[in-house]
């Protein structure tokens, strides 16, 4: 329950109603409170009193999605506002309007929604190759000692190169096609996947493991009923870094020579100054990125449904 | 299944109980050394517990009573001597240590053998008085009803011996009497061997059969409670051993005389032993 579900539930503070004090009295108390009484007399007049204003009576204006959809929305109208007035020229950055135009257009002539499936493409292909080897260097090197001697050094030592840095190299191993963009995405998906299920199989209460040991688990009875799932939280904290890292990845995979894709229609609108198709692009790309968020969000309601969560005021 | 559990053994002490003398002791512990980096905490150990009999472990904090109950729950293990226990065994540890990514029901059942029923986890929720609470996760619960899910955990197992390390520790007191009772009224019902790790004087003389107190590294100091079940604090004479015990376990000025106090017997070489506290 949140706090304001909490104070709602109670009746609105009315300061011109005075306390019902005389409930308390009714009933078996009424001796205990007598005797309380009995003591404040004797103390004298006592310290003055303040009603402590309950927080309900403050929360009531507007509807937070509302309050929070003001700036957004400002900056919008702020925006068309200079266009129109010509403040801001249309090949600096069109007009919002404008932009939604184009939108429109890119969709209705299937632009659009082809160049969103080829790069939705690559970034699943990316996610799943990434994804299996980062997963699987991790248990490796989690799960044992030797894997970790093994692994965990030469994962640590390739980690500390910046990943788009070896585009260059992509291209000259793989090609300008589809596989180096396949290739860098997966390249940011594994790491940060590996670092984070390594890090979660590490951080599994010892406490715990015991408890299993004592109730007579196997070493896979550990791994399946203990270590692994407390290595989930950690294992979704990579699984959204990495989500992340598979967009920029493929902004930056998308630059290289690409023939079809958002990057393809974003390096197109670029020689004719069409800065309504860029941003457009930039818009679905955003959009793709909290999807993709939200997705991840789902799944960590589902699997971690056990951790109480702390989910603000 | 569950039920493959339930053999002839945990009949045996059933019928055996306390004292009976029996040839096959539920413990059995013999020159037991336990040593970090050296400096030994167990020393020679010697340690032997009845089937069905029910023993309280004193003794200062850092004395080693709770890694003596981890070589017997066999957690730990780079020791030397002999040590023998039942191949059925629980441990209830301090903290309830639940996994908190399995509801109640599954913890309890968690490691048995075969596919066990929900139904066996709720028999032994509901002995705890934690039936209605199957189905929630670990991490809502109580202090004393994650406790007490512990508990029905160990006791899913039919263990021949009950470890519990020091379970009402983290309890508030109105929560502590009441787990207390509880476990007086399982160690009744199931007569298993129970070993109670603890620190408090007052509870043990309420639950045990024997009281012992660990001190240098092996059992220094033990006493029979035979006092008439269930046991009251303010009888005389458990004001009497609690006195003595305290004075044992180095509390200054809780000695008393005690006059037709039960039988107690200092153990051979108690003072001559390295003090590893």
């Amino acid at each position: 329950m949140s706090v304001d579900q909490a104070v709602y539930g109670h009746a609105p503070p009315d300061p011109s109603v005075p306390a019902d004090r005389p409930s308390l009295a009714k009933g078996g108390e009424a001796g205990a409170v007598d005797a309380f009484r009995e003591v404040d007399g004797s103390c004298g007049d006592g310290p003055e009193l303040e009603r402590v204003v309950p927080v309900s009576g403050r929360r009531r204006a507007v509807p937070r999605w509302l309050r929070r959809t003001v700036g957004p929305v400002a900056l919008l109208v702020l925006w068309q506002v200079f266009s129109a007035s010509g403040a801001l020229e249309e090949d600096i950055l069109a007009s919002p309007g404008t932009i939604a135009a184009t939108a429109g257009d890119l969709v209705s002539d299937g632009t659009l929604p082809s160049a969103m499936l080829v790069s939705l493409q690559r970034v699943a292909v990316g996610l799943l190759l990434g994804g299996v080897t980062g997963v699987v260097l991790a248990l490796a090197s989690g799960l044992s000692r030797l894997g970790e001697d093994l692994v965990d050094a030469t994962v640590q030592m390739l980690r500390s190169i910046p990943w788009v840095g070896v585009i260059p190299l992509f291209i000259i191993w793989l090609g300008i096609g589809e596989a180096p963009k396949i290739a860098l995405i997966s390249l940011g998906v594994a790491f940060h996947l590996y670092l984070n299920v390594y890090a979660g199989i590490r951080g599994v209460d010892a406490q715990l493991v015991e408890a299993g040991t004592s109730l007579g688990l196997s070493r896979w009875g550990l791994i399946r009923h203990v270590v692994l799932p407390g290595a989930l939280p950690g294992a979704m904290t990579g699984l959204r870094y990495s989500l992340a890292t598979a967009w920029l990845a493929l902004v930056f995979g998308e630059q290289v020579n690409a023939d079809d894709g958002l990057g393809f229609l974003m390096n197109q609108a670029r020689e004719f100054f069409r800065t309504d198709v860029i941003v457009v692009c930039l818009v679905v790309y955003a959009i793709l990125g909290l999807l993709a968020d939200f997705l991840v969000r789902t799944l960590e309601r589902l699997l971690l449904q056990w951790r109480p969560t702390f989910t603000g005021q | 299944m569950a039920t493959d559990v339930h053999g002839s053994v945990t009949d045996t002490p059933r019928e055996a109980g306390p004292h009976a003398g029996s040839p096959g002791a539920a413990v059995q512990v013999a020159g037991l050394v336990r040593a970090f980096g050296g400096r030994a905490v167990m020393d020679d150990l010697q340690l032997s517990v009845q089937p069905g009999e029910f023993v309280a472990l004193l003794g200062r904090s850092g004395c080693g009573k709770s890694t003596l109950l981890r070589v017997l729950a066999g957690l730990d293990r780079e020791i030397e001597g002999e040590v023998l226990v039942p191949r059925r065994k629980a441990v209830a540890f301090q903290a309830p240590r639940l996994m908190p990514w399995k509801r109640v029901w599954r913890n309890v059942l968690l490691g048995l053998p075969g596919r066990p029923e929900r139904e066996a986890a709720e028999r032994a929720l509901a002995e705890v008085g934690l039936g209605h609470r199957a189905d929630a996760w670990p991490k809502t619960l109580s202090g004393g009803e994650a406790q007490r899910a512990s508990l029905a955990r160990a006791l899913v197992r039919e263990p021949d011996l009950l470890l519990l390390d020091e379970p009402f520790g983290a309890l508030d007191a109105l929560t502590r009497i009441k787990a207390q009772r509880l476990v007086a009224e399982l160690w009744r019902e199931r007569g298993c061997a129970v070993l109670l790790v603890t620190h408090d004087v007052e509870e043990a003389l309420l639950l045990a059969d024997r009281a012992l107190v660990m001190e240098g590294g092996r059992i220094a100091y033990e006493t029979t409670v035979d006092l008439p079940r269930p046991r009251d604090i303010s009888d005389p004479r458990f004001g009497a051993l609690r006195a003595r015990l305290l004075d044992r376990l180095g509390v200054e000025g809780a000695a008393e005389d005690v006059p037709g106090g039960p039988d107690d017997a200092e153990a051979p070489d108690a003072d001559g032993s390295v003090a590893a506290a």
